[in-house]
């Protein structure tokens, strides 16, 4: 799987590069700033972009910004942002071309490097992978009239782990249930939110949009 | 017709009344002089204690009588009262020169103030019966001789000026020594410390790897969680200090993100455009987010609404909810702290928060006009 990387501390970003080789991935470039950034993703069309969110020349969202503009120009271009801290209003912004392949993690979560890793697949697949942090804000912020309301908690609690980005098979595994009960939830979430039938994965990542982008 | 006449008329109780005050200012004068004579006997000094007060209501009152007519307010001119008991206080009362300046108008006003005044009367009448008399000319003149001879003198508009900027100063000092400790802590209890147990475990986790690595894996699984630990607390540091995403998108983003990780409905009007400068941008943030907090935890509202508006040098931020009401200024320190982070700033902070709600709150912040809005994404390495 190629991946471009950005990231302007060096410590962190040969960490990230070790992190990634030793688990398969081919790190096709790795950059530290906005402009290259662009360039980058533009010209190596990669099956993922791992992005830090500060990056030179400004030091402000410049990596947040960059990606934006290259899923404009081609659309649907996986992308797995990092930072330091997480904001609601980045994680729409990243959503907002409603076509998934997005993550938004803290930089932190590259300590559990399987789940990392299975994050940065999740997103390369078309997936989404939002931080645990972004969605324990979302729910204690739900108004009461939207259709997420709808659902019972099992079925919140499986798509708040839809949302992190995680396969049925680990869902399973986190909520001590089989894998047949959370296929099970799965359907009943996308009926709920009214979603039709077609491609699981499809279903997967509009039943999250639907979680994350509607309030 | 009949609105014209009640203004003629109730011209005509102020002259009466201004006339009837004029010869009070007479008989305080003559208080005050006796007081003066005698102050080395006993009696003088608490009769000036009693004078000198009335003395100062009785020009307040037409300060506030002439400012009316002139259309523009006059400020008392007076010092503050200084901290100590009564002695302390008419010591500073006499070396306070508006003080005889009030003393000198209670002479003029009781000959010039009240010649004016019956002339007004006697116009006011004749107003009442001749429509094309010109209104209130006698009186406009004793306004104006009120205001020349009572408003604060330039240099004691400055000096009350330089008080204000002092004080403010102080406190800005003050608490900044206060939020520098703060960090302080902060960071020496939390990810100080926990750095500290990190590197303690991974050194363990090296000695035991070769005897016991059950163990070695365990303390590094700890070493682990206290580096998440440590992070965690240093987001919450940089939160307080100057919150990322201000840095990154300005006053108008920040309080979006603020607003969406409010766990209340919020709206946001926002009418600024570009930046404005780091330091006012800063504390107009937290004063938006202490206004916030202070809505969360005190109003029960349901529904809040913020404004920010840049306007001719001057940023208005409003912060409305549905809530309980009853907000005190100064009674908590939140408002009080608004009122400090904004007073840095020669700002002002209003609250109109009626028992029963809703509660107003109204900041404005005088700043200069934004610079252009930068464009990260078009810079150049």
């Amino acid at each position: 799987m190629r991946v471009v990387l950005a990231e302007d501390l060096a410590l962190l970003r040969d960490g990230l590069i070790r992190l990634l080789e030793a688990n398969d991935f081919d790190v096709v470039e790795a950059v530290d700033n906005g402009p290259s950034l662009l360039r980058a993703l533009t010209t190596h069309r990669p099956d993922v972009a791992v992005v830090d969110v500060r990056l030179p020349p400004t030091f402000t969202d410049e990596g947040l910004r960059a990606a934006i503009e290259a899923r404009a120009e081609i659309p649907g271009l996986p992308v797995l942002v990092l930072s330091q801290y997480v904001e609601q209003l980045y994680a729409r912004e990243l959503l907002a071309d409603r076509t998934g392949g997005v993550g938004y993690l803290l930089k932190d979560r590259v300590f559990n490097v399987s789940q990392f890793v299975d994050a940065v697949r999740q997103v390369a697949n078309g997936g989404t992978a939002m931080d645990p942090e972004v969605i324990s804000q979302l729910l204690s912020n739900r108004a009461d009239d939207e259709p997420v309301r709808a659902l019972t908690p099992r079925e919140r609690e499986v798509l708040s782990l839809m949302a992190e980005g995680r396969s049925n098979a680990a869902i399973a595994g986190r909520l001590f249930i089989t894998e047949k009960a959370v296929s099970k939830h799965t359907n009943s979430i996308f009926i709920r939110l009214g979603l039709p039938q077609s491609e699981d994965d499809n279903r997967r990542v509009l039943a999250v949009l639907a979680y994350l982008n509607d309030s | 017709m009949a609105n014209e006449a009640s203004e003629r008329l109730k011209l005509v109780g102020w002259a009466v009344v201004l006339c009837a005050l004029a010869y009070l200012g007479i008989v305080l004068l003559v208080l005050v002089i006796t007081g003066l004579a005698v102050v080395l006997v006993s009696v003088g000094i608490p009769l000036l204690m009693l004078t000198f007060p009335a003395v100062r209501s009785f020009a307040d009152f037409h300060r506030r009588w002439a400012g009316n007519v002139l259309g523009t307010p006059i400020p008392s001119p007076y010092r503050p009262r200084p901290p100590g008991n009564a002695l302390v206080r008419l010591w500073a009362t006499a070396r306070d020169r508006a003080t005889w300046r009030d003393v000198l108008w209670l002479f003029v006003n009781g000959i010039a103030g009240l010649a004016l005044t019956f002339v007004g009367a006697f116009e006011g009448v004749l107003g009442l019966v001749f429509w094309w008399w010109p209104k209130k000319s006698a009186l406009y003149l004793d306004a104006k001789l009120i205001k020349w001879m009572l408003a604060p003198s330039e240099k004691a508009q400055l000096a009350s000026r330089v008080r204000e900027l002092a004080e403010s100063r102080a406190e800005t000092v003050d608490s900044q020594a206060a939020e520098i400790r703060r960090i302080e802590r902060d960071l020496h209890d939390g990810a100080q410390a926990r750095l500290v147990a990190l590197g303690m475990n991974i050194g363990m986790a090296a000695d035991a790897v070769d005897k016991d690595p059950q163990t070695a894996r365990l303390l590094l699984a700890e070493a682990q969680a206290a580096s998440s630990q440590a992070l965690a607390e240093l987001r919450g540091l940089v939160r307080g200090i100057l919150p990322p995403v201000l840095a990154d998108r300005g006053l108008v983003g920040a309080v979006r993100a603020l607003a969406l990780a409010t766990p209340l409905p919020v709206d946001v009007e926002a009418d600024v455009p570009g930046r404005l400068l780091p330091p006012v941008e800063s504390a107009a943030y937290f004063a938006v987010a202490e206004a916030l907090a202070n809505v969360i935890k005190h109003s029960g509202a349901q529904h809040v609404r913020v404004q920010l508006r840049h306007d001719a040098g001057v940023l208005h931020m409003t912060v409305e909810d549905d809530g309980r009401g009853g907000a005190v200024p100064g009674a908590g320190t939140g408002l009080r702290g608004i009122e400090r982070r904004l007073g840095a700033f020669d700002g002002r902070l209003n609250v109109t928060s009626p028992p029963g709600g809703p509660t107003l709150v109204i900041m404005e912040l005088p700043c200069e006009s934004s610079s252009p809005k930068t464009s990260p994404s078009s810079g150049t390495a």
